[in-house]
């Protein structure tokens, strides 16, 4: 289980951060993943279950209240063991803690709500690949203080939830005409039917992401010496500005 | 017979990984650039799919019949070694091959295909044989849709796109487009 991913992956044999530890201030920890680095919607991470489960409002909801609560757990649990993993192992270990909250959020859910728990299926499960989890556990969690980690955990949850509910009040609204279940349009709305099948999710994320491609091409347009969110650790394409 | 084959057919085509379940989606985004890359990644993946399978079947069948709520540790914790006993076999035996899939196999040990096809196998209830039958074909449609995607990229690049839409929101439309197409063999398990 040697998948480290960065480029200096070889650094973390030596037992040195595989990434730079830049200081922030705890606002810049919880705000970042929130909007600016948002893991879907910029950083494009933990794309299976945004476009999996992402074809109701409520599936959505619930795949995001469980993922938030299982990065918020294995952040504090690996920020609270960061001095007791060994390097070498790290990410076995940061996999184990992530399935053991995975397999807590899986029971939990099965007891509380059945039905939703058996419309997300196995994508539950999936959590434990879900690489925005492991990448927050790697650059942030592994190596600052139990507070920090819980509110760098919080704000990339939150990310995740409203990228979630997003994705999924659009496919919802298109391909079913309703929001969590209450009609929205009336009766004679003609359902988009493909936006709830699978093709309707890559065509939504695509949508936002070409939307969002504008949308910063516009705002570098009126102003070109605007600087990038300080410590920004997502690289913007140059390509972008049109 | 019949039924291995519909298994095959339908983890390929219908219920395609990439294209219709989502799974898989980092390696669909990330190494889709070149055709040759793509189908490097595909063979890797089928690999480590069968070695899936069969973990997972063994696990399954003798070891956590008693203790079910340890499936998703244990599986994670035996694919991702086996993986890499496999891996370091194959350096010693078959340097060439090893050249030729080595780099992938770290990286797709934790990906969600591979977990996703251990998970599908257990709720499903496959046996040994459907297990196999299954990996291949999930395998084989991870491939294709690979493939696919990396030729519509290297013909894409030869095209003027508009600046704006260069880069991760055209890939998403256009494997949306794939997908669409897929759906049509939906039609295949209904007769």
């Amino acid at each position: 289980m040697t998948s480290a991913g960065p480029p200096n992956a070889a650094a973390s044999s030596a037992g040195e951060p595989l990434l730079p530890v830049i200081e922030t201030t705890p606002g810049h920890d919880l705000l970042r993943g929130v909007w600016r680095e948002n893991p879907v919607l910029v950083q494009l991470l933990g794309l299976c279950p945004a476009l999996a489960v992402t074809n109701t409002v409520a599936n959505s909801l619930a795949m995001g209240l469980a993922t938030f609560f299982v990065l918020l757990g294995s952040s504090v649990l690996v920020s609270s063991l960061k001095r007791l993993i060994p390097a070498e192992v790290r990410i076995a270990a940061y996999i184990l803690i992530i399935a053991t909250f995975v397999t807590i959020a899986d029971m939990v859910l099965a007891a509380l709500v059945p039905a939703t728990h058996k419309a997300l299926g196995a994508f539950i499960a999936l959590i434990v690949v879900n690489c925005m989890i492991l990448g927050r556990q790697e650059a942030f969690a592994s190596k600052r203080p139990v507070g920090r980690a819980i509110l760098d955990a919080v704000g990339t949850g939150v990310g995740f939830l409203i990228a979630m509910v997003m994705m999924g009040s659009i496919r919802e609204l298109l391909g079913n005409g309703s929001w969590l279940g209450v009609p929205v349009f009336g009766q004679s709305f003609e359902p988009w039917i493909i936006m709830i099948l699978p093709p309707g999710g890559f065509f939504t994320l695509g949508f936002i992401l070409l939307g969002f491609g504008w949308w910063e091409g516009r705002k570098q347009k009126r102003r070109p010496g605007r600087r990038p969110w300080p410590h920004s650790v997502v690289e913007r394409p140059e390509g972008r500005v049109a | 017979m019949s039924d291995l084959f519909w298994i095959f057919i339908s983890a390929m085509l219908v219920n395609n990984f990439t294209l219709h379940l989502f799974l898989g989606l980092c390696p669909f985004m990330g190494v889709s650039a070149r055709v040759e890359t793509a189908l490097r990644m595909g063979a890797a993946n089928v690999f480590v799919m069968v070695i899936t399978a069969l973990s997972a079947w063994v696990l399954n069948t003798f070891v956590l019949t008693d203790a079910p709520y340890l499936r998703l540790i244990s599986f994670i914790v035996v694919i991702a070694s086996l993986v890499q006993i496999v891996e370091m076999a194959i350096k010693k035996l078959s340097p060439t091959l090893f050249r030729e899939l080595g780099i992938f196999l770290p990286l797709i040990t934790t990906n969600c295909a591979i977990l996703g096809l251990a998970i599908f196998q257990t709720n499903r209830g496959y046996g040994f044989l459907e297990g196999m039958a299954f990996a291949l074909g999930a395998g084989a449609g991870l491939t294709l849709a690979l493939v696919l995607m990396a030729s519509i990229r290297e013909r894409s690049e030869l095209s003027e796109v508009p600046a704006l839409a260069r880069g991760m929101g055209l890939v998403l439309i256009i494997a949306g487009s794939l997908s669409m197409a897929f759906m049509g063999f939906a039609g295949l398990l209904s007769q």
